[in-house]
């Protein structure tokens, strides 16, 4: 047989893995594959202007498509730079596959030039990582790498590969698929389990659904059946930051988000409900609250396709290990084959109404100043008209205004930082999904200091065309560190104020951009109207309301029950319990 | 403020892993990464073709903590298995140290004779000093030592506990 190098091994396996684009950047210890990659005729490498930026594309592309995200970078600062983006796709459970070049085998543990201990810098914030010291074994290593990325709870792999390695040669045939020895994700719900639970939410009179990413993660025939189970059983439905999409905010029987920044509805739903159904959800301490508070009443069943999930924070009555889209099937057919009905849900529903009666999203307006909730709301509006529109956001107070005035009625469509909470994610994102889906309108929401974190990547966009547009709400702060601030401080604002922003309309300009300023609610409307006319890519810095804040808030420490719904009842201060909270 | 820590019962677990490079970094490192006590660990193949090695950790925590571990051990790509020996029936658990001892007169006669009562071997000798081969469970082995101290004691190397379940079945 033929011998390849390892670079044209590697080259080789992603095209056999399907892989169509590379979010990467070049350097010393990656040539040879950069060489192969040379005028490629089916993968198109994307050359992005900082590793990191390169992390939060593929997550972006991977969240959108539902395919995995291919990143390449060099050994040394290349893959210290994208250790970020690594870490955030653990979190949020993102398949991405990270190919590093590292410094020849024998040069490994010298101090060479651009040497970093990259599989041990990476072993704990990857799902798994290889160093591959033969060529001979590479093309299996890959084709493993991108079932462990793609499979189970999907997540990062990094695959770091020494220069020599890219150079020497080795027989290459397409590897067999086979069992791995060790790994086996458990995918099909145990019946008994499942019997169970059918029969807990039959007999439920306060039912709830506590959806999460792993619902838009098993894939859309899995929100498909989370809707039909949610007509069926007729149960209200919250989702987690990560979950949205999932199920169509647009549905009465939709609560809106739960945790720190959700609806008074929703937590008090999940409070007062004797049933809580967790589906791929796990019980994060932005969703729980007080962790002995949470939920006292009721009885929980867990769908998860990891164990370690599991009883980590809030221990259920009923964990079920298994792929959502599998369990739900299994739920379904059962419910069906018992034929039971939809119970009578009506004096829940009625307690559910008279929260949501409070209008916990409300919020005042002045006429004069845009209220950043104002602006997120009628950027929705705006695009409802619009063919696909998929949203990411960067992380802070926007973030939390779109997820509360955004409405999703599809999955993929939301991409964020949920779990690591990266400033610096959603425009990278924002270009990965866009590449992933030519035809979407893509919108960035972002702060003005987050933006700023991987500004640089407006080059990439200049560069393939893409016609992202991103949607400032600027109102010159960290706004969520001041806000936590004026929640535990007493307001004192310790470096959180935006000073010396740039001009984002010239900065706009200066990349080949479009910049669009809107100053007042007058402008908003036909701000966001000429934004989304305006082929190509656009800044849009939106001046908002400067000392707004998120709310509903539930503020460390604290209960679902004890929300704050709105500035008069923030106290100032807090106790050193609460503070040692995040 | 003053942080509280929880009562910690110990366990025994038994894990079959991929024998392969890095591997006891990842176990090592989850332990630490997560805030999870290791009492001792031990590790070494077990398969004729070098492929599989058995790892014995000693570890303690409040039964939640201990869960949880096992099962973020198990989401590990290269762990075979994980078993928790006292939830998998009776077991046996033993651990080998080399103590020694240097001193003369009543002090080495005593030596000698704790070691008889204890069924230590004596694996190297000189004029002023012994080392003692002592093998069984980690209890047994404690009481050895501290009565050693009394004697004159040098130092001990243990090797930490391994374990496997009694009867005919594997782990």
């Amino acid at each position: 047989m033929a011998e390849k190098s390892g670079a044209d091994i590697l080259v080789e396996c992603l095209v056999d893995l399907g892989v169509e684009v590379v979010f990467g950047y070049p350097g010393g210890a990656v040539l040879p594959i950069y060489d192969a990659l040379y005028n490629h005729p089916t993968i198109k490498h994307v050359l992005v202007r900082h590793e990191q930026g390169a992390t939060h594309m593929a997550e972006g592309y991977a969240r959108s498509t539902g395919k995995p995200g291919v990143v390449l970078v060099t050994s040394g600062p290349g893959a210290t730079n994208a250790v970020t983006g690594i870490t955030d796709a653990l979190m949020d459970s993102i398949p991405m596959v990270v190919i590093t070049g590292q410094v020849p085998t024998h040069l490994i543990g010298t101090d060479a030039f651009q040497e970093a201990d990259t599989v041990g810098i990476t072993r704990h914030c990857s799902k798994h990582n290889y160093l591959v010291k033969d060529p001979g074994k590479l093309a299996a290593v890959v084709h493993e790498a991108f079932q462990i990325a793609t499979t189970g709870r999907p997540g990062p792999v990094v695959v770091d590969i020494p220069k020599n390695v890219q150079i020497a040669t080795a027989p290459y045939r397409r590897p067999e698929p086979k069992q791995h020895p060790s790994y086996r994700p458990q995918v099909k719900a145990d019946a008994s389990a499942i019997d169970t639970a059918v029969e807990m939410l039959a007999a439920s009179e306060r039912p709830i659904f506590y959806t999460g990413g792993g619902v838009i993660n098993s894939g859309p025939e899995a929100s498909r059946l989370l809707r039909e189970l949610a007509a069926l059983t007729g149960a209200p439905v919250t989702s987690t930051l990560m979950g949205l999409g999932a199920f169509p905010a647009s549905s009465p029987q939709w609560l809106g988000m739960l945790g720190m920044h959700g609806t008074f509805e929703a937590n008090w739903a999940m409070n007062q409900a004797d049933l809580i159904l967790c589906i791929g959800a796990r019980f994060d301490d932005r969703v729980t609250g007080r962790p002995d508070a949470f939920s006292p009443n009721s009885r929980k069943i867990h769908i998860d396709i990891d164990r370690s999930s599991i009883n980590k924070i809030i221990n259920v009555d009923l964990p079920i290990v298994a792929d959502v889209e599998s369990a739900l099937a299994d739920m379904l057919a059962l419910w069906k084959q018992r034929d039971h009905k939809r119970a009578d849900l009506a004096e829940w529903w009625a307690r559910i109404d008279g929260w949501r009666a409070r209008g916990s999203l409300d919020y005042a307006e002045n006429g004069t100043e845009i209220m950043p909730q104002r602006a997120i709301a009628d950027l929705y509006k705006g695009t409802r008209s619009a063919k696909d529109v998929i949203i990411t956001t960067e992380v802070g107070q926007h973030q939390m205004w779109a997820a509360q005035h955004f409405g999703f009625d599809e999955p993929n469509k939301w991409l964020t930082s949920g779990g690591l909470g990266t400033m610096g994610y959603g425009f990278p994102a924002a270009i990965g999904a866009q590449l992933g889906n030519p035809d979407s309108l893509v919108i960035c929401v972002a702060g003005d200091a987050s933006i700023q974190m991987n500004i640089q990547e407006m080059g990439t966009a200049s560069q393939y065309r893409l016609p992202v547009k991103v949607f400032i709400l600027n109102n010159e702060y960290m706004g969520m560190v001041r806000q936590w601030q004026e929640l535990t401080y007493e307001s004192r604002y310790s470096n959180s104020y935006s000073d010396s922003l740039p001009d984002f309309v010239k900065l706009a300009e200066a990349y080949g951009w479009t910049g669009i300023r809107i100053e007042g609610p007058q402008e908003l409307e036909s701000g966001i109207r000429q934004m989304i006319d305006t082929p190509g890519p656009v800044i849009v810095d939106c001046r908002v309301a400067k000392l707004s804040n998120c709310f509903p808030m539930i503020p460390s420490g604290a209960a679902h029950t004890e929300m704050l719904l709105d500035p008069s009842q923030v106290a100032g201060v807090m106790s050193d319990e609460a503070k040692a909270l995040v | 403020m003053h942080i509280q820590e929880e009562l910690s019962e110990r366990h025994v677990l038994s894990l079959t892993v991929s024998n392969e490079a890095g591997m006891l970094a990842r176990i090592a490192g989850l332990f630490t990464a997560r805030g999870y006590n290791i009492d001792s660990l031990t590790v070494a193949d077990i398969t004729p073709d070098h492929g599989v090695s058995r790892i014995t950790i000693v570890t303690s925590g409040p039964p939640k903590v201990i869960d949880q571990i096992i099962a973020q051990l198990d989401r590990l790509v290269s762990v075979h298995k994980v078993v928790d020996l006292a939830e998998a029936g009776p077991f046996v658990e033993r651990e080998l140290a080399l103590v020694k001892v240097a001193g003369s007169g009543e002090h080495r006669i005593e030596a000698l004779r704790l070691a008889d009562v204890f069924r230590a071997k004596v694996v190297d000798t000189t004029i002023e000093s012994f080392i003692f081969e002592i093998t069984g469970t980690t209890e047994k082995i404690d009481n050895f030592v501290n009565l050693m101290r009394q004697v004159g004691l040098v130092e001990v190397g243990r090797t930490g506990v391994v374990g496997l379940i009694r009867g005919k079945g594997p782990v």
